[in-house]
């Protein structure tokens, strides 16, 4: 069953300009963070998004729960349009659809404790007050690690590291038994000795509650951990989307592969030789013609310079977008 | 090999309101010529601060305030500021984090290698010129942009120009902090070429202090992991990875996902870095630790080498010896 979908998804931001330049030009100029992209995601399965940073991962995950609107394009959830959804019918959608943020320290208010914080969704959407909503806060604690429960209820969050924190923010996002969760980088700013149990977590709570998760990450070593699909977004696009098990063992964008090659792996007896990509990142204010990967790619014909390929399939549940494909 | 840098029993205190943090407590270290050692460890370990003990450049409540620190045979501990200087940057110099923060936003980059390479060596504008474009053509930045400021450079580029700068004398040994954290993969990874690429042509000394395991386990000849404020194992690093001997290392590597393995199992070490102003009793690593015993809550376990190069500080390697 498909719990979320995407189809042509857009967003352009105007590029702030001085006073002056206001003035002599008229031209406004955009920054096309997220451009045309268009993914499935399965219920109960993590769809792992991964890319390097500006390349719209995050844009996405504000988009798909409705923190910011769209340029262009829609959002199915559980196959009814969400992308213009407001009052009554937004917050219904926000309580099935919840959202953890990448750094822990600014993600929960610093005076207020945690109960509260992680209690406040509760009230926001009249489930529960009082001795009640603190029963059901206490469970949630538990259930994230956070134990004794009654400490950590009237912590505030400078008392707590970083992995507390990050348990904390999941909790509230868990409070009000989402049913899609965007993760949005959860484990980037936590101890590298402590991510793993992060992981495991969330991994425990999917399978108690039968969660679909959209898992952000720069870190294809972590996605592939996670995640059932993985989508690869390069300049705003999703060049290449599959099943984990494809796009690991039989990947086929250049993209793709340059990224596989170069994460380093902890084993010193596979040290790797020179890669073939070259230069960095283009500007998405004015991106390249055609393929937006062109640039960098050794592979590049004049046709790659002249129309963009689209995401088409080249296997069973794998698709990239690439003419050489 | 001749030893470059020996650090011996080194400790490095932060004077704080909330009471005395042993940031680098008994370190000793030693580093070959052109060899790289990678510095690994969580963060608030006291790697960087050991890293920026070498060049006594430790900011304020911090302090050196015991150990040796042998440059050449030289013990930089003594040294007051004046004759430092004659160390950093020519002899020892440092490639930071955020190169941003490093350059001077008002200079164009080739000003910055004109200025460092005239202020340490008797040489003309146009000897001095000459090296700045020598230099940019190592770490592989086009000419044309020796006229560009910092902010036109991307994240890489920067990092590229923090690398000419530490190059730009010669140095006997190079120190990098986290030199690749806010770079994109594969922009590490070109940046990591680099410097396995320099490390051969200028038989350089290179310590590389990182959280990232993995990214050290590509260029290091040696590992040492802190925990704590504490080296707590020292090792070849195919040794390290293969026949890792703390429950701290152990812990670490079985944390980090591997992309090269399928259906991996990961797991995690219980509880947290210990806080500094008070560090547990005994080994410091006991509270975390699946095999600690009495002795280990009780007595601080000495650093024990177990095989020629291969040191590691628990109590349950002491038999073997």
């Amino acid at each position: 069953m498909i719990e979320l979908e995407v189809v042509n998804l857009k967003k352009y931001f105007p590029v702030q300009k001085s006073f002056l330049e206001r003035i002599f030009s008229r031209r406004i100029e955009y920054v096309q963070a997220v451009n045309n992209i268009s993914f499935k995601v399965n219920k109960g399965e993590v769809f792992g998004l991964v890319g390097e940073s500006g390349c719209g991962k995050t844009t996405t995950g504000r988009l798909i729960t409705r923190l910011i609107e769209p340029t262009e394009g829609k959002i199915f959830f559980k196959e009814k349009e969400v992308t213009f959804l407001q009052g009554e019918e937004l917050r219904k959608f926000r309580k099935a659809v919840q959202i953890i943020f990448q750094n822990p320290y600014a993600s929960l208010n610093p005076r207020m404790k945690i109960g509260y914080s992680v209690g406040h969704p509760l009230e926001i959407h009249r489930i529960a007050t009082g001795e009640r909503k603190k029963k059901i806060v206490l469970e949630m604690l538990e259930k994230v690690g956070l134990e004794p429960a009654d400490n950590f209820y009237n912590a505030y969050p400078y008392e707590l590291s970083g992995g507390q924190r990050q348990r904390a923010a999941i909790a509230r996002a868990m409070i009000l038994n989402p049913e899609l969760v965007v993760a949005d980088e959860p484990i980037s700013m936590i101890d590298v000795s402590l991510r793993a149990k992060i992981l495991e977590l969330m991994l425990k709570l999917k399978d108690e509650k039968n969660l679909t998760y959209v898992f952000i990450t720069h870190d294809l070593a972590v996605a592939k951990y996670i995640s059932n699909w993985i989508g690869i977004m390069y300049l705003g696009e999703i060049v290449e989307v599959g099943r984990k098990e494809e796009i690991f063992s039989n990947p086929q964008h250049p993209y793709t592969k340059a990224l596989l090659s170069a994460i380093p792996v902890p084993d010193p007896a596979r040290r790797r030789k020179d890669l073939t990509l070259k230069g960095e990142v283009s500007s998405s204010i004015n991106p390249p013609s055609g393929c937006r990967f062109h640039p960098r790619c050794s592979f590049a014909t004049d046709k790659c310079q002249i129309s963009k390929p689209p995401l088409r399939l080249v296997g069973k549940d794998h698709k990239a977008a690439c003419h050489l494909c | 090999m001749q030893n470059l840098l020996i650090i011996e029993n080194l400790e490095v205190h932060y004077y704080t309101r909330a009471g005395t943090i042993k940031a680098v407590d008994r370190v000793s270290l030693s580093i070959k010529k052109g060899e790289t050692l990678g510095l690994i460890g969580e963060s608030g370990s006291g790697k960087s601060t050991l890293g920026l003990s070498i060049l006594k450049l430790v900011p304020l409540p911090g302090r050196i305030v015991g150990g040796k620190l042998l440059f050449n045979g030289k013990d930089l501990v003594k040294l007051d500021n004046k004759h430092m200087r004659k160390f950093r940057g020519r002899r020892i110099s440092m490639v930071f984090q955020d190169p941003m923060t490093s350059l001077n936003p008002l200079m164009r980059i080739g000003e910055h290698l004109i200025e460092t390479i005239k202020t340490h060596k008797k040489v003309t504008q146009k000897e001095a010129e000459e090296r700045m474009a020598l230099l940019l053509n190592e770490v592989g930045i086009p000419f044309e942009r020796s006229k560009d400021y910092p902010h036109q450079f991307s994240g890489g580029m920067r990092q590229r120009v923090g690398i000419a700068l530490a190059i730009a004398l010669n140095p006997d040994l190079l120190i990098a902090d986290e030199f690749t954290s806010s770079l994109d993969v594969i922009v590490q990874f070109q940046i990591l070429n680099l410097m396995k690429k320099l490390k051969t042509s200028y038989q350089m000394g290179m310590i590389l202090i990182s959280h990232d395991i993995s990214l050290v386990a590509e260029i290091a000849d040696k590992i040492a992991l802190m925990y704590a404020g504490q080296i707590v194992e020292f090792a070849q690093a195919k040794v390290f990875f293969e026949k890792h001997l703390h429950p701290y290392s152990e812990g670490l590597l079985n944390s980090v996902p591997n992309i090269q393995l399928s259906d991996q199992k990961l797991s995690y070490i219980p509880g947290m870095p210990p806080d500094l102003t008070h560090p547990p009793r005994g080994c410091r690593f006991h509270p975390r630790c699946p095999y600690a015993t009495d002795i280990c809550r009780e007595k601080e376990p000495p650093l024990i080498e177990v095989e020629t190069e291969h040191m590691v500080k628990c109590f349950r390697y002491e038999l073997r010896k």
